[in-house]
């Protein structure tokens, strides 16, 4: 029987004989890329971090121009002008943004009534200031005190938490009892008694939100300190002679550092919030300074009436939120793909 | 020139001295290391090979114990310049090569960290050629130099590891398990490539390793360790022809060989400390039995030894 697996015969000359080139068999193929190139590769394939970095962007320009844009002083008072609805020209013929707002149950265009010809493109406030200033102007102060105060969580955070890691032993103890006892007192106690000592204003609140802030970040690096400072590389490091600085420098702090910028993206939103939190409650900022705290803490209070007070600042505080959580989702993705912090 | 290059005397490691947890990872060992030879540690998990390894290269500050340096106590105080020459002319290897090498670092900042360090070398360019050669010196490119450590296998990056030691000029090597992370058919590469180096440029090892049949291939000497404790030391082919001590014996029997009948008939022998049924007047010591073969045992059984080798 014949065997019906059984193959045709190759043909002989149909071979070729060829040579293992040794330098070949270790080449690398890919193009080299550093972990930030990577990070980046991946950074940009996110569209919600790209849309949010774009926003974000904007809305820091904004902020830094937007006062000066319509001419009207943020604390510039003008009672004849108070309580205007947004009115905007070019939109105003829509049907929206045209001036016209509620008075004793009526629709007016109350910009007609009180013979005003200026244009109030958010509206005013009781005490006739212009919104939109007064927006940009919060915007900017809730955003540097955000800035600000993750600089210092971090500054702070990461030398604590590495000096606490990397010199171990009776420090770290000692360190880390400070930190419970730190972390046992309610974070709003310490701010609100931070803020009666000090003259309430930027430099309180930044010194309170930061006062306990950094704490987390200081148990984060601590624990990547402790994680990579018995790495081997670094044992490898030590005994080619570097000194502690080196390796702080040229080792730890590299290595750290995607997952000190996630942390800090995660502390910025949430100072915005806070420092919303403490203007609202009334201990933040103090007129006639504005934030988007003490914006929405102003807005609210007429919601009812006039809700373009409260609707404007409560749009770009969300807005802002939303984009550095997504910014920092998007890092966090991009720079720790494996998720392994 | 002593002819050991390496003495350790009396070495004791322990951590958390005084506590309920204090660990002797190393208690009281002794053995010396000539130039230009391989000394093999072996033992199990946890015996305290690594630890004796990081020990001698000051990775750890000895609880008692000498280790010498071509007669140059190491942990004693030293001047910064004793220091850094001590820094080159010890050097070590890792064992896992995935942690070895820093991830954020090309592989020309790695290698060329040790030349930075000591002042190596002048210029950039001169850096960047160094480093070359030393890349082709254990078998990879030129082109390497620009790229990352997560491109390498473990085999390459092992290979820049060794690449990093050199780079100073070593005399002495430690090599902690450099091959048990390894690929069989690389781990032969690895081997070779350490072999070669030490014809070459006349290196000594310290080989640590769980790996007995690489051992044998690799090294002159080998010390077995038992928690923490040298228990035998004798030449390579002495140690595989006649085991002494009941743990040495132990080690031996698990080695598996690629042999079906030899399987088949392969007995372990486990090992069990209280075996030894030391008294409490026993003096249990390291004794030479044969030239250069030492044997952790008591007067007893020293002289059962003697008796069972004649």
């Amino acid at each position: 029987m014949r065997n019906e697996f059984e193959h045709e015969q190759l043909p002989q000359e149909e071979f070729e004989r060829i040579t293992i080139d040794s330098d070949q068999a270790e080449r690398i193929e890919k193009p080299s890329l550093s972990f930030w190139q990577d990070a980046w590769l991946r950074l940009r394939k996110n569209k919600a971090a790209v849309v949010s970095v774009v926003v974000l962007l904007l809305f820091l320009i904004l902020a830094l121009i937007g006062p000066h844009l319509n001419g009207h002083a943020g604390d510039a008072q003008n009672l004849r002008h108070a309580n205007l609805p947004p009115k905007i020209p070019g939109i105003e013929k829509m049907g929206i943004f045209d001036g016209v707002g509620n008075l004793a149950g009526k629709k007016v265009d109350l910009y007609e009534m009180k013979k005003v010809d200026e244009y109030y493109w958010f509206g005013t406030d009781g005490l006739g200031r212009d919104l939109f200033t007064r927006l940009w102007l919060g915007t900017q102060v809730s955003l540097f005190i955000a800035f600000v105060a993750a600089a210092i969580d971090m500054v702070i955070g990461v030398a604590y938490g590495g000096i606490s890691g990397y010199y171990g032993g009776r420090t770290d103890d000692i360190m880390q009892r400070i930190v419970e006892i730190l972390i046992g007192i309610p974070t709003l106690v310490v701010v609100i008694l931070m803020i009666m000592i000090m003259d309430p204003g930027i430099m309180a609140i930044i010194i309170a939100i930061s006062i306990t802030g950094w704490i987390g970040m200081s148990r984060i690096v601590r624990a990547q300190t402790l994680k990579y400072k018995s790495q081997e590389f670094v044992l490898a490091s030590r005994t080619l002679g570097s000194k502690d600085g080196k390796i702080i420098t040229k080792h730890l702090l590299p290595n750290m550092l995607g997952i000190i910028i996630i942390n800090t993206m995660f502390t910025i939103p949430n100072a915005i919030f806070f420092e919303a939190f403490l203007s609202f409650i009334g201990i933040g900022l103090q007129a006639p300074d504005a934030s988007l705290g003490t914006l929405i803490n102003d807005g609210y209070k007429v919601m009812e009436h006039q809700p373009y007070m409260l609707l404007f600042p409560a749009l770009v505080i969300s807005i802002l939120m939303i984009a550095f959580n997504l910014i920092g989702d998007g890092l966090r993705d991009a720079l720790d793909p494996k998720m392994k912090d | 020139m002593a002819e050991h290059l390496i003495e350790v005397k009396n070495l004791k490691q322990y951590f958390n001295v005084g506590k309920s947890s204090e660990v002797r990872a190393i208690d009281d060992i002794s053995f010396s290391i000539k130039r230009g030879e391989t000394f093999g540690l072996v033992g199990e998990s946890g015996c305290g090979k690594s630890t004796t390894g990081r020990t001698m290269i000051r990775l750890y500050d000895a609880t008692a114990g000498q280790v010498l340096y071509d007669g140059l106590d190491v942990h004693a105080p030293k001047s910064q310049s004793e220091n850094q020459t001590l820094n080159r002319k010890m050097q070590m290897i890792f064992q896992d090569p995935y942690a070895s090498l820093n991830p954020r670092m090309k592989v020309l900042d790695i290698i060329a960290e040790g030349l930075d360090i000591h002042g190596l070398v002048k210029t950039k360019k001169e850096r960047k050629e160094r480093v070359i050669e030393l890349l082709e010196t254990v078998g990879l490119n030129r082109e390497h130099a620009e790229r990352y450590p997560h491109e390498f296998s473990g085999g390459q990056r092992q290979r820049i590891g060794i690449a990093r030691a050199l780079a100073v000029d070593p005399e002495f090597i430690i090599a902690d398990e450099p091959i048990s992370a390894l690929d069989v058919s690389i781990q032969a590469q690895v081997v070779n490539l350490l072999k070669e180096l030490q014809e070459e440029k006349g290196l000594t090892y310290l080989f640590i390793a769980h790996d007995l049949s690489m051992v044998k291939y690799i090294s002159d000497r080998i010390g077995v360790m038992y928690f923490g404790k040298l228990v035998e030391m004798a030449p390579a082919d002495e140690l595989y022809r006649n085991p002494m001590h009941a743990y040495t014996k132990s080690l031996l029997s698990a080695i598996p060989l690629p042999d079906p009948i030899y399987e088949r008939s392969r007995v372990r022998h486990p090992y069990n400390p209280k075996d030894h049924q030391y008294g409490p007047d026993e003096k249990v010591e390291f004794r030479e039995i044969a030239p250069e073969h030492f044997v952790l045992c008591s007067e007893k059984e020293f002289k059962e030894m003697q008796a069972a080798r004649m």
